[in-house]
């Protein structure tokens, strides 16, 4: 089986994989990082997106061996110890949540929009989650959290 | 996903190397790992491109601009220095797929919505492969197939730099894949009216041309008949429906561009 060797959330890892294994199944299988979520496994709903040298992207549209050599960041390496991503914080404290499934793709999509467009206003929130599908929500709250957040974080 | 081989080539020439039957090109991803998922494509071996830097980038010059097969389509919306064209990327799928998908894999796959093949046609651009140089307009042939051979890869898209231009499209609000689309062109050869999601694939609306070409406005396209004969009929719209949108598209990149 062919190798394949990256960075995640900070760690370099190494393993032998089948071709056919998506990113989404090795973060999650391989090293038990299961706060990426499976939803519609078909690139539509958004809660399977992480960071792939710092580019938001669906992990359930990428085999691992083209993640080779990059650096992955997931939900689980967003937070410094203890102290929640400005993100995270902004979701918690604005109820930009009920259910939780869609969250953390959501949230991905979210740090990667601001690094973006800096302090986005609701048009450009709303544009930017094109590929994250919550049904719970109403998106309201998510777009408040993100709002929370761009003020927080920095550039 | 079932079983298939893997290679990832770091030169072109590797690369064209490793082509066999039963063998299909991974540029981003973005359509052809759904579509293995589905088993409506089972290569038995993927050659990822991923790793072929020079296959990368947009490139500027005085009258045209190159753009490498996997620049991404959020790097040409950033990048491409061609207005109409930098606009019609920020507006295909979402942000993760446009970070991953590139113009070379979707010109390749030639799907009859898709929105470059419309920029490609309708701005006259060139495809270069690592055999030839293939015209725009000799590059699409039918429903999901181009003029590629199965040993060829694109390497760029070369597009002219047109006088004016502008891509309408009318999107498909889940999928943003355009139900139809029109690019609008004046280029020195007179304009271009390109047409992608009406049919089974991008076509040129040569009286559309031929009337905006003598008058550039939108009064010039009501004087136009559009037909509806041969346009796709689907849950998302019926055919008569889509001849009156390319009419609409049309007037509406025309005003864009100030006709």
């Amino acid at each position: 089986m062919p190798t394949v060797s990256m960075t995640v959330n900070g760690k370099p890892v190494t393993a032998e994989i089948a071709p056919n294994t998506l990113l989404v199944s090795f973060l999650r299988e391989n090293l038990r990082l299961t706060g990426t979520h499976v939803g519609c496994d078909t690139s539509q709903c958004g809660a399977c997106v992480i960071h792939i040298d710092g580019e938001s992207a669906k992990a359930c549209t990428v085999l691992a061996l083209q993640a080779n050599g990059a650096e992955i960041t997931t939900i689980e390496g967003l937070a410094k110890g203890n102290n929640l991503h400005p993100m995270q914080k902004a979701f918690q404290e604005n109820h930009g949540l009920q259910c939780g499934f869609c969250t953390t793709g959501m949230i991905m999509s979210a740090v990667d929009l601001v690094k973006k467009h800096g302090k986005p206003d609701d048009a450009t929130i709303r544009k930017g989650l094109e590929g994250n599908i919550c049904r719970c929500t109403g998106y309201q709250n998510i777009v408040k959290s993100v709002k929370a957040a761009a003020q927080e974080m920095e550039g | 996903m079932y079983h298939f081989e893997y290679q990832r080539p770091a030169t072109l020439d590797e690369a064209v190397a490793l082509l066999k039957e039963d063998c299909k090109l991974l540029a981003g991803g973005q359509t052809l790992l759904p579509t293995m998922k589905q088993r409506l494509a089972q290569p038995e071996m993927l050659v990822d491109l991923g790793a072929i830097e020079t296959l990368r980038g947009v490139c500027p010059d005085d009258d045209k601009l190159a753009i490498g097969a996997m620049t991404t389509h959020a790097e040409v919306a950033s990048k491409a220095d061609i207005p109409a064209l930098a606009c019609l990327a920020a507006g295909i799928g979402d942000p993760q797929v446009r970070n991953r998908g590139t113009i070379g894999g979707s010109v390749a796959n030639n799907d009859p919505a898709a929105d470059y093949p419309a920029a490609v046609l309708g701005l006259n651009a060139q495809i270069t492969t690592n055999k030839r140089v293939i015209a725009a307009d000799d590059f699409f042939v039918d429903l999901f197939e181009t003029a590629l051979e199965e040993n060829e890869i694109i390497i760029n898209v070369t597009f002219p730099r047109p006088q004016a231009a502008a891509y309408v499209k009318f999107d498909n609000p889940a999928s943003r894949y355009a139900i139809v689309g029109v690019f609008v062109a004046k280029t020195g050869g007179g304009v271009r009216v390109a047409v992608t999601g009406a049919g089974p694939c991008v076509f040129r609306h040569k009286d559309l041309e031929t009337a905006l070409t003598s008058n550039f406005s939108a009064q010039s396209v009501d004087t136009v008949t559009v037909s509806a004969t041969g346009l796709n009929n689907d849950l998302h719209a019926s055919a008569e429906y889509r001849a009156n949108l390319i009419k609409v598209l049309t007037k509406r990149a025309v005003a864009q561009i100030g006709g």
